[in-house]
């Protein structure tokens, strides 16, 4: 079959082709770019944690007239207030394991700092989310230890978030010892926090996501640091590792019996006790939102699209009718009437889809000046290229179909 | 006018000979309105004025204790202020009205006995906060300069913390426990939660359904050791421990804002700023030269992208859709309107002219837009209620149904559907009778 009949018919139906064209174009425009903006934010909610988040729960809770802890005396009070909590907490069924945790990933709440090799804070530097806790938090948490010890008991101090003191050991995540020793090397080291007092890693883990899911904090996604401390304050937060499938009783089991201990405290139901699943949840909620919003939109842009097309060529089937007789008549079979129409489409959407994609990377473009936004990789380009070509033979079947059933007899009537 | 009632009767004889092109066509229109005015809802809900009346006269004074390229590479000073420069702000008093604002989470023990204590979110301010906010009372008022200079204990309090801790009612001048010490209640503030939460960015990114509980004098606040709550970022850590520490060191939590009336007064203002610096320069804390910012309300606001860069892709997105519906709708109408080129032949032929024509034609595309404004109702209400169940919690129930968005639903279906008919209406006109009348 040739094309030069497909072109002559076309050239007299400039305004609905060019029509199409135009809708096709934008079309893969919007979807190419929505569909990434989907993919982005998929590969944003699929990041692992590093941390084993079945069965785990985080408690945070304040004292209701508590000491400040502003001098040596009250720091001991609050320090007995949070381990009477976490014995009662370990006294409970079904509890594995408890720990000391001011943050956990995606919980939003986060202490970073700059950790450098000198104490000047000068030279290379790696900003790090700190994660205070005691000797149970590594295993309470199940981060993975690939190298030194993890923290015991005699490692672990207790002071209030503002105090100056500094912890002698640490643990980093691997993205921190790489930065700061790109020898491999770390295990051993001394590096500072905050540019003062040293410290020395004595262990590291395979990985650790940062408490926080917002931009500033990507640069720094993986750099935490695990920091051996009881932190005192008014309020106090706890990780516990409960036996599987029993996170929903431990949760209410807890709540009782802290509220035994101490029932002047506040442990509100929004965000006093909560399973690393509801805590996963809310971290991403808006990034899954917007997945939602833009496939919701991208269906409706398919839809409308499709429709357009087997609309307008509905309406050029009918238009046609008896020149479709004709050919019949001449001898065409009814293959070759389908097959007009099909490639009489895909030239159609072929320049659509040229013109679709120059729109696709300039929407890009300025989707990436103005907001967090990453140039489309080729592969979402050349999948949505296909997408609307097969859209488009799609819709584009059902009359066609109908065309190719016109009976030559068509040619013999008056029109 | 009759001839009106005419084409209307002309184009639903015309809609109903084609029912899937006239769904097909309602229904682009339909959804693609719906989409735009959904993400539109919420647009307006995050980038609205707070403060509409005042805003313009609400600045907030940023200054640069840290120095070059310490604020996240770029010139741009902190975007709060440290306790050093604060004090020195509200000593000096140089606008009508300022009030340096700190978040704190004190916990608040109802009256009666056995009730359980709740944590309360709230402010220390200074007294001027409530008449330069415009915040509005339900009993009572906010509190006296002299109760700042004496750090009285007394509290404001919402609605909602009166109605948890005495059950409602005026109960202006009763003793409330706020962190184990003894307020007298000055007053009970009437519903209020304006958002952006403009007064607190820093702390709140610019959302949150729950507004604020309590409000202490800061000097008192500070004076009982009542921790900030909220974000603080610093250069150095600080040198001592505690929150005293926190208010020696050059850290910044705290916000800030001022009422500045006229041009004078903010230039005057800028210059004191300025002075200010130069004088912290001269005494060797600063070791650069006077680097402030003095924006207005909305200037900040926008300086804090406190709209979600989500919100408008979104909305962005939303009118590619009606775009795209409405390129749809060209070229359905130019088919529907040609293959009746026919009858158009007829009625020039009878003598109609080519503006009854227009008339004609564009009627039936005023009819299919409101068809599609009416759809797009129905699906803006099914879509306001759904975006609530996908939006960042802190956004959810900011977007709203009201008569404004209603209204200008069905004018954009509407207007919208006859700018896409104008183009098939005008093919339509140039319909050639003779030719027509030979060929049929």
């Amino acid at each position: 079959m040739t094309v030069h009949p497909i072109l002559a018919a076309l050239r007299r139906h400039k305004a609905g082709v060019s029509l199409i064209v135009l809708q096709i174009a934008l079309t893969l425009a919007i979807v190419c770019n929505a569909v990434f903006i989907i993919g982005q934010r998929i590969e944003r909610l699929n990041r692992p944690t590093g941390i084993d988040e079945s069965n785990l729960i985080k408690i945070s809770q304040a004292w209701v007239g508590a000491p400040s802890g502003d001098d040596a005396a009250s720091i001991e009070k609050l320090d007995a207030l949070q381990r009477t909590d976490l014995d009662t907490l370990r006294s409970l069924p079904d509890v594995k394991e408890v720990a000391a945790s001011e943050s956990l990933p995606l919980s939003g709440i986060i202490w970073s700092s700059d950790i450098s090799l000198s104490p000047e804070d000068k030279g290379l530097t790696a900003q790090s989310a700190y994660y205070y806790g005691d000797e149970h938090l590594r295993s309470t948490l199940g981060l993975h230890l690939i190298a030194g010890r993890d923290f015991n008991a005699g490692d672990i101090l207790h002071h209030t978030i503002r105090s100056t003191d500094v912890s002698p050991v640490i643990i980093v995540a691997k993205p921190v010892a790489d930065k700061l020793f790109p020898q491999g090397d770390a295990l051993g080291k001394t590096v500072y926090l905050d540019g003062k007092k040293p410290s020395t890693i004595v262990g590291i883990v395979e990985q650790l996501q940062t408490p926080t899911t917002a931009s500033w904090g990507n640069p720094f996604a993986y750099n935490s640091v695990l920091l051996p401390v009881r932190l005192d304050g008014t309020s106090a937060s706890y990780a516990i590792r409960t036996r599987p499938g029993r996170e929903q009783a431990v949760m209410h089991e807890a709540r009782k019996a802290l509220l035994a201990v101490n029932p002047m405290r506040i442990m509100p139901d929004a965000w006093g006790i909560q399973s690393f699943s509801d805590i996963r949840a809310k971290a991403y909620r808006a990034d899954r939102g917007m997945a939602i919003l833009m496939g919701t939109v991208c269906l409706i842009l398919l839809g409308v699209t499709a429709a357009g097309i087997v609309g307008l060529t509905s309406f050029w089937v009918g238009q046609r009718h008896r020149q479709i007789g004709v050919r019949r008549a001449l001898g065409a079979r009814r293959i070759d009437i389908l097959h007009y129409f099909q490639i009489e489409n895909l030239m159609i959407a072929g320049i659509g889809v040229v013109l679709g994609v120059l729109l696709a990377v300039g929407l890009n473009l300025w989707l990436m000046a103005h907001y967090e936004m990453a140039r489309i990789p080729l592969f979402y380009m050349t999948a949505a290229v296909l997408a609307m070509l097969a859209l488009g033979q799609a819709a584009v079947f059902v009359p066609a179909r109908r065309a190719s059933n016109v009976p030559p007899v068509v040619a013999t009537r008056a029109a | 006018m009759h001839m009106f009632g005419y084409y209307l009767e002309l184009a639903m004889r015309s809609l109903k000979r084609s029912p899937g092109l006239t769904t097909l066509m309602v229904l682009a229109i339909g959804f693609g309105v719906a989409a735009s005015m959904t993400t539109y809802s919420v647009f307006r809900a995050v980038s609205g004025d707070p403060i509409p009346w005042k805003s313009s006269k609400l600045f907030v004074p940023q200054i640069d204790m840290w120095g070059p390229g310490q604020h996240g590479g770029d010139r741009e000073p902190p975007d709060a202020l440290d306790y050093a420069d604060a004090m020195a702000l509200m000593r000096d008093h140089r606008a009508t009205r300022q009030s340096a604002i700190y978040l704190i989470s004190p916990s608040v023990i109802p009256a009666g006995a056995g009730r359980s204590p709740v944590q309360a979110n709230g402010y220390g301010v200074y007294g001027e906060f409530f008449p330069m906010l415009d915040v509005p009372f339900q009993y009572g008022s906010g509190w006296s300069a002299d109760d700042d200079a004496h750090q009285s204990a007394v509290a404001v309090i919402s609605d909602k913390l009166n109605q948890q801790v005495f059950g409602g009612g005026n109960n202006v001048g009763r003793t409330i426990d706020i962190e184990g010490k003894d307020y007298r209640v000055a007053g009970v503030l009437a519903d209020w939660n304006p958002q952006p939460i403009f007064y607190d960015v820093m702390d709140t990114g610019g959302y949150s359904s729950d507004g604020p509980d309590v409000f202490l004098p800061f000097q008192r606040a500070i004076a009982v050791n009542m921790t900030n709550s909220g974000v603080n970022e610093c250069r150095d850590s600080p040198a001592e421990p505690g929150f005293v520490g926190l208010q020696h060191s050059n850290c910044v939590w705290i916000a800030f804002m001022a009422e500045l009336d006229g041009a004078g007064a903010l230039q005057r203002y800028r210059q004191y700023l300025d002075d200010y610096a130069r004088d912290q320069q001269a005494a060797g804390r600063f070791t650069w030269s006077p680097n402030n910012r003095l924006r207005d309300l909305p200037a900040y606001l926008d300086h804090m992208h406190v709209v979600p860069g989500d919100t408008k892709v979104s909305l962005l997105v939303a009118l590619g859709l009606l775009i795209v519906c409405l390129v749809n709708t060209v070229g359905l109408l130019l088919a529907k309107f040609l293959r009746r080129s026919g009858e158009i032949g007829v009625r020039r032929a009878l003598g109609a002219s080519r503006s009854a024509i227009y008339a004609q034609f564009l009627t039936e595309a005023g009819v299919i837009g409101v068809g599609g404004g009416v759809l797009g109702l129905l699906l803006t209400g099914v879509g306001v209620l759904g975006v609530d169940l996908v939006l960042p919690i802190r956004l959810a129930g900011l977007a709203r149904i009201d008569p404004a968005l209603l209204l200008l639903t069905v004018l954009i279906a509407v207007v919208a559907t006859l700018l896409a008919g104008i183009y098939p209406t005008f093919r339509a006109s140039r319909v050639q009778p003779a030719w027509q009348l030979k060929s049929n």
